[in-house]
């Protein structure tokens, strides 16, 4: 049993993937806790699919480069970030068909241009591959993570009265596009970060299911920041352990660690569980 | 002083108000009457300046936005959003920005507001698990803490019990006899009679202003 729990990170990539994923799990999931609170779920799956044609892109130019695939990652997450925003503004309403028409035009071009480029492995772009997490690609996870938490912790205050309540915060403070596209830079960041170890399609996962699942044991906005954080972390170390012993990619791993967590507080939770309806005073 | 001169109001082609002019004195007690999508709303936002004016002008004798504040009626406000009854009514007590933190006089300041809607012992309770009645209470705490020269309130006394309503009347005189200018929009006209000095009722894309409720139920 110990073997099964040790042995994976006896070997020096897995170290590294443990690494990078913890110091994901740190930034990642208080930006999903955001995300869920202001219903931008969906926005979560556009910019996952988004980031694909810049990350094609940047590899087209200068190959296998962690630094110009991230780089690709990053502008095109916000080009459609910025996109998707003013779409839903100019046509009011309706946001969710928009959102899904552009995520499905993203991916399919993002995996057009990667399947011309023979030397990328469209699954290891997709789905992640520990074995490519480089000094790079660890930089870059930690790096974001730095960047990420003193940002968020700057606009912590406007972002939360811009979340509760934007009709005041326009006509008080004003600047709540600001802080909202502030917002969006960093949980741009943090998906690309992501996509070396779990992949585009799963690095968000990591930010959105232990938010998800906080909401099931805290009542408070820090208290829920926190419970993501600690789920996150258990599923980045659980997930590792079951990539390496059943041999299967690690951002799946992760991630499914991450749902059998979301599913388990969402039966057994303090609120709002399915166990909590059933026995109200328990 | 609010001066209105031929203002003209639209909800993109649709004409909502026009022709309005007239002038609300500082310091007096205003309701805004008329019936459902006469523009009162509407009126009540552009004089906040946040409609915009299709036609005329709007002068509000130097009042900027941090002077104005607007109890919206169903406000935008994410009542399942977690956070406590202080927290919302100190995020307004202050100027927000990265490097701002919130005084202790602004922090006593909202303590202080709670207090007077009645909410002190609830200050700590999350918003989720209010009432109708005491999340109005929260939202007139937090148009205390704006401390601001003109306060605009849209029908704040909807879905709010007899009691609930005596108590923020009570803050509503309160502003009154501070010297801050009131507008509120209402319905109830008997309570516009009894409470309010002054109204301008609205009809049929007109406004017709009033010294004398008593002549508007006529």
């Amino acid at each position: 049993m110990l073997d099964f729990l040790q042995e994976p990170f006896a070997l020096g990539f897995m170290r590294r993937a443990l690494a990078g994923c913890l110091a994901l799990s740190v930034s990642a999931p208080p930006l999903g806790v955001f995300l869920v609170l202001r219903r931008m779920s969906l926005m979560s799956d556009v910019l996952q699919h988004g980031v694909l044609p810049g990350i094609a892109i940047g590899a087209i130019f200068a190959g296998l480069s962690v630094w110009a695939m991230g780089i690709g990652g990053v502008a095109a997450g916000l080009a459609v970030a910025v996109l998707a925003g003013w779409l839903a503004r100019r046509t009011g309403g309706r946001e969710d068909s928009q959102l899904a028409g552009m995520y499905l035009m993203a991916l399919a071009a993002g995996v057009a241009l990667i399947s011309a480029q023979h030397s990328i492995d469209l699954t290891h772009v997709l789905f992640g591959n520990v074995l490519a997490v480089d000094d790079a690609a660890l930089f870059g996870m930690a790096g974001v993570a730095t960047v990420t938490l003193p940002a968020l912790a700057l606009i912590w205050r406007p972002l939360v009265l811009e979340s509760l309540d934007p009709g005041f915060m326009a006509a008080t403070a004003g600047k709540g596009g600001l802080w909202h596209l502030v917002f969006l830079v960093l949980v741009v960041l943090c998906v690309v970060s992501g996509f070396v170890a779990l992949g585009t399609l799963m690095s968000v996962g990591l930010m959105m299911l232990p938010a998800i699942a906080a909401r099931h044991w805290s009542d408070s906005l820090a208290g829920q920041v926190r419970v993501a954080v600690l789920l996150a972390c258990l599923s980045s170390v659980g997930g590792l352990i079951a990539s390496y012993n059943f041999d299967i990619p690690a951002g799946p791993a992760i991630v499914l660690t991450a749902g059998t967590l979301w599913l388990l507080s969402l039966l057994t939770g303090r609120r709002a569980s399915l166990w909590r309806q059933a026995i109200p005073n328990a | 002083m609010i001066t209105l001169d031929n203002v003209e109001l639209r909800h993109g082609q649709r004409i909502v108000l026009t022709g309005v002019s007239g002038t609300i004195e500082s310091g007096s007690l205003t309701a805004l009457t008329g019936p459902n999508g006469s523009g009162k709303t509407t009126l009540l936002r552009a004089i906040a300046g946040l409609h915009p004016l299709a036609h005329g002008r709007i002068d509000r004798n130097g009042c900027t936005q941090a002077d104005i504040a607007l109890l919206a009626q169903g406000s935008h406000l994410d009542r399942s959003f977690p956070i406590t009854c202080h927290d919302v009514v100190a995020l307004a007590a202050t100027r927000l920005g990265p490097f701002r933190s919130i005084s202790r006089d602004r922090l006593a300041a909202t303590q202080a507001a709670l207090h007077r809607v009645g909410l002190a012992e609830m200050a700590q309770r999350p918003i989720q698990a209010l009432s109708a009645g005491q999340f109005q209470r929260v939202l007139f705490a937090r148009t205390i803490v704006q401390d601001a020269k003109l306060i605009l309130l849209d029908e704040p006394f909807t879905a709010v019990d007899a009691a609930t309503t005596r108590l923020l009347l009570s803050v509503v005189h309160e502003w009154h006899v501070q010297g801050r200018t009131v507008i509120a929009v209402l319905h109830d006209i008997d309570l516009v009679q009894r409470h309010f000095p002054h109204t301008v009722s609205l009809a049929r894309r007109a406004a017709h202003w009033d010294e004398d409720p008593g002549l508007q139920a006529a």
